[in-house]
């Protein structure tokens, strides 16, 4: 009976956070195609790489004209938390084979920060697996709506949509930096690298040269 | 290398990723400095990415007033608690009534 009610519990969690997250496809939708991008490129974008940090890194570097090369490999360098993301729900998922290769493209922040939080293991899969569901429906199609609707519009500027990548930055960054005055301090020389480098780089580099910060504070 | 392509070579390389935490052996991650460089990079990569949407146009540094009372918004609408997507709504909102008012 309890079994049931962690699962109907992590069912819900699932739900509610995938629905609502998914919605954010409208932002990644209009921000592509506001950098340049065409809509298939975007919704290929969030069929196949379907996670939103880097998809806005790419669509960001493009849309300020910045070296690909430099714009790619920035996107993955933020993909790469979602390995230690798949490290942590190795254990707890428990997945082997051809369903292995289909729980790893939902390993993200949230469907780890979902699973993470269930009491048992059995709620864990089932909150991962139904708020990978739910979050890879809702993206994929606000994604289509937010990038077909932003194509007709003349200035997406005027509108605003240039601000919505920092802000979904902003956003996902937030409780890190309310939680930690460190982390704070990390992310303002961060902040204060790339911009001081933005003269003298191509576009693209100074956001990898932030990285440096990291091991200044790991030094410490 | 066209758009096309770093697309392809994003979306190869972010499953790439996923898959290597799911399949790596368990002991990687209780090495304390990859599990302190994991929860890290992201914070300055983030941070860069918000500073340099913000805060150039072009290869040099540009403020615009707009965009900063967007983000401005955002920071009080995060200070208030409010959901991801109300969040980017504020910013745009904000952003584009100010670039109206302002010509």
């Amino acid at each position: 009976m309890e079994q049931t009610t962690h699962r109907s519990a992590a069912v819900r969690d699932g739900l509610g956070v995938g629905l609502a997250v998914g919605l954010s496809g409208l932002a990644f939708g209009a921000a592509a195609v506001t950098a340049g991008l065409s809509v298939p490129q975007a919704c290929v974008l969030s069929l196949l790489t379907f996670t939103g940090a880097s998809q806005f890194a790419l669509t960001g570097a493009v849309g300020a004209g910045g070296d690909l090369v430099a714009a790619t490999l920035g996107a993955l360098l933020l993909g790469g938390r979602n390995t230690l993301y798949g490290l942590r729900l190795a254990d707890l998922l428990r997945v082997r084979g051809p369903r292995r290769l289909v729980a790893a493209h939902g390993v993200i922040d949230e469907t780890t920060a979902v699973s993470l939080a269930q009491p048992t293991p059995e709620a864990a899969r089932t909150g991962f697996a139904t708020t990978f569901a739910s979050l890879y429906v809702t993206w994929n199609l606000t994604t289509l709506a937010g990038a077909y609707g932003t194509s007709f519009l003349g200035d997406p500027d005027m509108l605003g949509l240039d601000v919505v990548g920092p802000a979904a930055f902003l956003a996902i960054l937030w409780p890190r930096l309310a939680k930690s005055a460190e982390l704070r301090l990390l992310a303002g020389a961060g902040a204060v690298i790339a911009l001081c480098a933005t003269p003298f780089l191509p576009p693209g580099v100074p956001v990898l040269l932030s990285a440096a910060a990291v091991l200044v504070v790991m030094a410490r | 290398m066209t758009l096309w392509w770093a697309i392809a070579a994003l979306c190869a390389g972010c499953y790439a990723l996923k898959l290597a935490g799911l399949a790596a052996p368990q002991r990687v991650l209780e090495h304390p400095v990859v599990s302190r460089f994991a929860e890290l990079v992201p914070v300055a990569l983030l941070a860069a990415l918000i500073a340099v949407q913000m805060f150039t146009e072009e290869g040099g540094l540009r403020f615009d007033p707009a965009r900063t009372a967007g983000l401005g918004a955002a920071v009080v609408a995060l200070l208030l608690r409010a959901p991801f997507l109300v969040v980017l709504a504020v910013a745009a909102v904000i952003t584009a009534l100010v670039r109206i008012f302002t010509g």
